[in-house]
């Protein structure tokens, strides 16, 4: 019976995979022209791979943290990871002034957030499970709150720190769909497929882990250390994500749950798998069809947003029922 | 105990006097006080012109923002409500998109009547919503609220996308001062009989406040007050979003903070309300014209980097008691 089950969940991600490749093609082959293709090769291949490794950070990130905090509707990009990422682009700026090395060099800049970023994991760490007993809603709405904070500070030093470049500044430094980071591709890349081992090598804690904190510890588990270190990771892959194509505030929510609907396990080998190729058909699938077959000049990015906020009034109102 | 709280009211309204004077004089080109008074012309055209205009638009945003806030958190029951967080403003910016998609040629006052009809449109959806919920815990209602406003937004930003708009609608997101001059504002007088209808009606939000059986008992037209009150925060947000843009936070902060120490009846809290609302936003405006002189910060970005702090203050000042 349980191989049974194993086989239908392998055969979806056998097939998520194959539509992933089939996509992936897809991007880069159609409408390519023999007068212009090296140059269309030039600006695709680097999209798609920013995509792909944008799309594995973003489900590896949420389906961990959502174990780590055992709940489904809690996410890094809701609790405000992605905005505090601009905010700490923005605050290297404000430091360490606008034309020196840290800002204008985009790998050692995405370094030092990422060294910020580790800081604020351990006291978001702290913060999480010394008020785990306020409830969901409320470390939710200060996660919103959070966000909107980062967002506004970012702003705001960006204006303070020079009025005359603000945009230029803005977009030189804040990543998006429309304006991919691509220059830090190669380290994002290294970063993830570091992540990626650590977490393969807990993937049995993971298990055990998602059957709650005392289980967890009566199992053996050693839990303060090893959330500790995962917590580390999700903010190392929040960077990734947030580096390469800018906040994503629902991609997260929308394809981790997907997967935890559509498999039937619990079994993190899976579920990690399904969720980030569920996570690439959407951003590689959605981007190419927005931009090559229906011509929206929105990217993929405010759809998804679209969707993952309704998706979550839907979860919230589950929730409220319960 | 009367004498205190006439205090609050003469202090803010001393402050108000003051920084509205700060905000007419400040930075002016050549200003003296002989130049003004010998009527050089420059000097009073700049402040015919520019701060008037500025100074008047600012304290009736604020005292706009604030009172709409209050009369949200007394018909919802929850001090986290308020226009950002229901939804309303992204309602009222969807509604603006709308007009300049399909009817660019309207008159200003016809506009702002159709970007009124959305922001009540968003204000009774989410009202809709929160009567159909059964847990109403204090915090989940403006996380709902925030939600239905960001998918609100989403689907703005698109259309804005479609239609080549973005970058109209992106002015609206950060509510900005700079732009206003005489001829660009007078919209925002409207919003003067519609705080005096608050005032009014102030003894009936605090009873509505009290819940509808207790409201029907005492003999209130439930139905009718917040009817009434939606309709007086959805106009006054619309007028705000058409002349000034989005203001974060501050109907959600200014009126909280008052409360805290005067209590929840309307009528004791609301002039006070107001004046804050008007303070605060002429505090924040002055502070981002000062920052980066000769530049200045957008008064959505000080308010909303201010108004983020304070609000997580509230909350988890609330939730420890």
């Amino acid at each position: 019976m349980t191989e049974e089950r194993y086989a239908a969940d392998r055969r979806l991600i056998a097939i998520l995979a194959l539509l992933v490749a089939v996509v992936s093609v897809l991007y880069i082959v159609v409408g390519l022209k023999s007068s212009t293709w090296r140059y269309a090769l030039s600006l695709r291949v680097p999209r798609l791979l920013a995509m792909i490794v944008t799309g594995a950070a973003a489900a590896y990130s949420t389906v961990t943290f959502q174990t780590l905090t055992n709940n489904r509707i809690l996410t890094p990009a809701i609790m405000g990871l992605d905005s505090l990422y601009v905010l700490l682009q923005s605050l290297a700026v404000y430091l360490f002034g606008a034309g020196s090395v840290v800002v204008s060099d985009p790998r050692l800049n995405f370094l030092v957030v990422i060294a910020g970023m580790l800081a604020f994991a351990v006291v978001l760490y702290n913060f999480l499970y010394r008020r785990e007993e306020r409830g969901l809603a409320f470390l939710l709405l200060v996660g919103i709150i959070l966000g909107t904070f980062f967002q506004s500070g970012a702003s705001f030093i960006q204006m303070v720190v020079d009025p005359n470049e603000f945009s230029v500044l803005q977009n030189r430094m804040l990543a998006s769909f429309n304006n991919m980071n691509t220059g830090i591709l190669w380290l994002a890349g290294i970063l993830l497929v570091g992540a990626m081992i650590v977490i393969a090598r807990q993937l049995t804690t993971l298990d055990v882990l998602a059957l709650g904190r005392e289980h967890a510890i009566n199992l053996g588990v050693p839990y303060d250390r090893v959330v500790r270190r995962l917590m580390v990771v999700v903010a190392v892959l929040v960077s990734v994500s947030t580096g390469l194509v800018g906040p994503l505030m629902f991609l997260g929510l929308l394809v981790a749950n997907l997967a935890r609907e559509r498999l039937h396990t619990y079994l993190h080998r899976y579920l990690l798998a399904a969720a980030a190729l569920i996570s690439i058909l959407a951003l590689v699938g959605g981007q190419f069809l927005a931009e090559r077959v229906f011509n929206f000049a929105a990217p993929i990015s405010v759809l998804i947003n679209l969707a993952g906020g309704l998706y979550f009034i839907l979860l919230l109102l589950k929730e409220s029922r319960a | 105990m009367p004498e205190p709280k006439a205090m609050h009211n003469i202090v803010l309204a001393l402050c108000l006097a003051i920084f509205s004077i700060l905000s007419l004089v400040l930075g002016l080109s050549q200003f003296s006080v002989v130049k003004l008074a010998t009527g050089e012309d420059l000097v009073s055209q700049i402040i015919i012109l520019s701060r008037i205009p500025r100074v008047a638009s600012i304290i009736m945003a604020g005292m706009a923002m604030a009172i709409g806030g209050l009369i949200m958190q007394q018909i919802s029951k929850n001090r986290f409500v308020s226009p950002t967080t229901a939804g309303t403003i992204d309602a009222a910016r969807f509604g603006m998109l709308v007009v300049l998609i399909l009817f660019p040629r309207f008159s200003a006052f016809g506009k702002m009547l159709l970007v009124f009809v959305f922001a009540l449109g968003g204000s009774l959806l989410f009202m809709g919503i929160l009567g159909r919920i059964k847990m109403r815990n204090v915090v989940f209602v403006p996380l709902l609220g925030l939600m239905l406003g960001n998918v609100i937004g989403s689907v703005t930003t698109f259309l804005a996308y479609r239609y080549d708009l973005v970058q109209n609608v992106n002015t609206w997101l950060t509510g900005n001062f700079a732009m206003i001059t005489q001829g660009r504002y007078e919209l925002l007088y409207f919003s003067l009989p519609l705080l005096m209808a608050a005032f009014a009606y102030a003894d009936r939000f605090t009873l509505a406040g009290m819940g509808e059986e207790f409201a029907v008992g005492l003999g209130l037209n439930y139905k009718q007050v917040v009817t009434v009150g939606l309709v007086i925060v959805s106009l006054l947000s619309a007028l705000v979003v058409i002349t000034v843009g989005r203001i974060p936070f501050l109907g959600l902060i200014v009126p909280n903070m008052v409360t805290l120490y005067l209590g929840d009846n309307l009528r004791k809290s609301i002039a006070t309300t107001a004046l804050a609302g008007a303070v605060f936003l002429l505090g924040a405006d002055l502070l981002g014209r000062v920052l980066i002189a000769p530049y200045e910060i957008p008064i959505g970005l000080t308010v909303g980097v201010a108004g983020s702090v304070v609000f997580l203050y509230l909350l988890l000042r609330g939730e420890r008691r």
